[in-house]
């Protein structure tokens, strides 16, 4: 299916091209979805609207379930034992109703779940890579917009509401209009210290929250080429925040390498014959973008918001900007009313702004990777008086694979809290949540007003970025710590 | 799904950028397993504050929402929709939109009106002044039409045939989708061999 025209095509268009059902003038391509992955939050209505047309999910094969954002991550409660996966735990009646409308649901229809207490249980973007079910060249769709960082692996995966939740378990299928194609082309290498969070900060800072509205775009470029397969998921992850509508990179002998002997990944001779078509998954030399944008890592450095949206971030080495001097009227009074709502002075060099609490995990950067690279910072280290540090991995694997290495240990004789696997202090609808007027350094992906708790005050950085911090009790980076 | 073809109402001026959905419904309320019950969530945070515009009595039962540019990024939330719907709206003006708000609200008879911000800008300072100005959306000739003090306006705006086709007609996208069982069933059975199942 791929290279079966004459035309030289993107990515993006092969992948999209490889999934058509039907495609008629004036109407949108019926894309065929062949990864559908749930969660408690946006499916029960689905269910119920199947359940009201005496539908069946067309697909129970290529549906998968977990529990991941109003589950709670434990700790503060002595007695919680993920293990257990006891809906006692969860204190709050309504999140447990709906947890146990997810297993009554997936019970009722066939769908397989990895419910609390699972050892495949974690976040629903952590989890599908790491068990092997995502990869190069699949059409993959959640209710989630963070689906975009599936894309990492060469997928066209992407955010849907409910009704279409609905529409996908019913004929396994999606209508949709062609976006447009864009590329991001990161030219040179990241310097020492800055990641890939730093460089996708950095990106939306310069683009705008609506730069890539309307486009599928694939990121390129010998900067994330180097990436690894977790750095890339947090660039692809962070695409929404950006308001395109999926964000991909080619898949090459990293992503081969990472998916090689992971449990749904192809065996023997199915893996060499997904691997000869995945390698004719790349944009043509011939193929256009509609759109192009150009980033030099070479200028990039430790990053981090200073307002309410993933747009509003500068360099740590930087101060909070006066809205004074943005020439946009639009973007002056969202500024205004950031740095209000922040708390901030314009002026005030980035790194003195002191935080109460710190966060490290959501599918942004809660996987081995990022957790070793805050480790590794805070080694030797403690977390300041001032600080309550969460550590929250990524799934119920990422945090077995954490303890086997010992991170466990640095992360709680630093101080930090040691949690189990969810979404955590990401968006403030389970207990992890800021208290109002509290300020956090988080390695999640959403400043906006009130995301981790009513009135809290939020700001994006990297893992590495996230265990200097907390050390210090202000923003700061690695290097300011010797 | 409600039929949507010409509706007329009087608007509310929210005269902000970057309204995610995190803004329009807090995460705290997406507990719920039902579609209904979400317009007490509704900008719940904003409207503690006594100043906040939808605690302004002159604006109560506006069914138009006018908004700035990137209303309703963020999140997929389809509950954002489900908030806006059960507190009375029919329509968002805006100049831009989040590609899945937009998407959701298409399917939930929530009209997504893009404007340029000119023409935005002349509906918040028609409302301001009166609250009572009625606005007319409709769909039928892809225009919104106001009584400026001066003059008739009336702004055209894109909306792509299928989906104006849907909201005239009300129709279900599952029902349409399932008329063509044959070619999904066709595809089905020509998928590469390698492709993973869950399981």
């Amino acid at each position: 299916m791929v290279g079966d025209t004459a035309k030289p095509r993107t990515l993006a268009e092969k992948v999209w091209d490889a999934h058509v059902v039907r495609s008629a003038e004036g109407e949108p391509d019926l894309l065929f979805i062949d990864l559908h992955l749930l969660h408690e939050v946006t499916s029960p209505q689905a269910f119920d609207g199947l359940r009201m047309a005496g539908r069946p999910v067309r697909r129970t094969d290529l549906t998968l379930a977990t529990e991941d954002h109003n589950t709670p991550t434990g700790y503060a409660d002595p007695a919680f034992n993920s293990r257990r996966g006891d809906l006692l735990t969860i204190a709050d009646p309504t999140s447990r109703t709906q947890i146990e409308t997810l297993r009554r649901n997936c019970a009722e229809f066939g769908v397989k779940l990895h419910p609390l207490g699972d050892e495949q249980q974690g976040i629903v973007h952590v989890i599908g890579p790491q068990l092997g079910l995502t990869q190069p060249g699949l059409t993959i769709v959640c209710g989630d917009s963070h689906t975009s960082t599936h894309g990492a692996f060469g997928a066209l995966a992407f955010g849907i509401g409910t009704s279409e939740v609905e529409h996908v378990l019913a004929t396994q299928t999606l209508p949709q209009s062609r976006p447009k194609t864009m590329a991001v082309t990161v030219t040179g290498e990241l310097g020492p210290g800055v990641t890939a969070k730093d460089l996708v900060l950095a990106l939306i800072a310069q683009v705008g929250t609506g730069g890539g509205r309307g486009h599928i775009v694939e990121y390129r470029g010998e900067a994330i080429r180097k990436l690894s397969m977790e750095g890339r998921m947090t660039i692809c992850n962070m695409s929404i925040e950006w308001g395109a509508k999926a964000g991909m990179i080619a898949p090459d002998e990293t992503t081969f390498a990472y998916l090689r002997g992971r449990e749904h990944a192809p065996k023997g001779e199915a893996w060499d014959a997904a691997v000869e078509y995945w390698r004719g998954l790349t944009t043509d030399e011939e193929a256009t973008f509609d759109t192009e944008v150009i980033l030099d890592a070479t200028q990039i450095s430790p990053f981090v918001t200073w307002g309410t949206n993933p747009g509003q971030g500068a360099s740590l080495n930087s101060r909070v900007p006066n809205p004074e001097e943005i020439v946009d009227e639009g973007e002056r009074a969202a500024a205004e009313r950031a740095l209000e709502y922040m708390a901030l002075e314009p002026g005030t060099p980035l790194r003195e702004i002191e935080v109460d609490v710190v966060f490290v995990g959501s599918c942004t950067n809660g996987r081995l990777e990022d957790l070793r690279a805050a480790a590794e910072v805070l080694r030797g280290h403690h977390v300041a008086d001032s600080v309550r540090m969460l550590v929250v991995p990524g799934s119920a694997v990422v945090r077995e694979a954490a303890e086997q290495e010992g991170l466990d240990k640095v992360f709680k004789d630093a101080g930090a809290e040691w949690r189990f696997a969810g979404c955590s202090m990401c968006l403030g609808m389970n207990p992890d949540t800021l208290k109002p007027g509290e300020r956090s350094a988080s390695t999640s992906n959403r400043n906006f007003e009130g995301r981790q708790g009513r009135g809290g005050r939020t700001h994006l950085v990297s893992p590495t970025v996230a265990a200097a911090t907390a050390v210090l009790g202000h923003l700061a980076a690695p290097a300011d710590l010797n | 799904m409600e039929k949507f073809t010409v509706h007329t109402g009087t608007a509310i001026p929210l005269r902000r950028s970057n309204v995610d959905t995190d803004q329009i419904i807090p995460a705290v309320y997406l507990k719920r397993v039902t579609r209904t019950g979400f317009a007490d969530g509704l900008f719940s945070a904003w409207r503690e504050d006594p100043a906040f515009v939808f605690n302004n009595p002159v604006f109560a039962g506006a069914s138009i929402l006018v908004a700035g540019t990137e209303f309703g990024t963020g999140s997929s939330r389809e509950h954002a929709v489900w908030a806006l719907r059960d507190y009375g709206f029919r329509a968002v003006i805006a100049p831009r939109f989040g590609d899945i708000f937009r998407g959701n609200a298409l399917k939930e008879g929530l009209l997504p009106v893009e404007l340029e911000l000119k023409a935005v800008e002349a509906l918040w300072d028609l409302v301001e002044s009166d609250p009572t100005a009625r606005v007319t959306v409709d769909l039928t000739a892809r225009e919104v039409r106001a009584e400026l003090p001066a003059s008739t306006a009336a702004w055209t705006f894109a909306l792509d045939d299928f989906s104006r086709w849907r909201l005239l007609e009300g129709l279900d996208d599952i029902g349409l989708t399932l008329r063509n069982e044959d070619a999904i069933t066709a595809y089905e059975e020509r998928r590469l061999s390698f492709l993973p199942v869950v399981g």
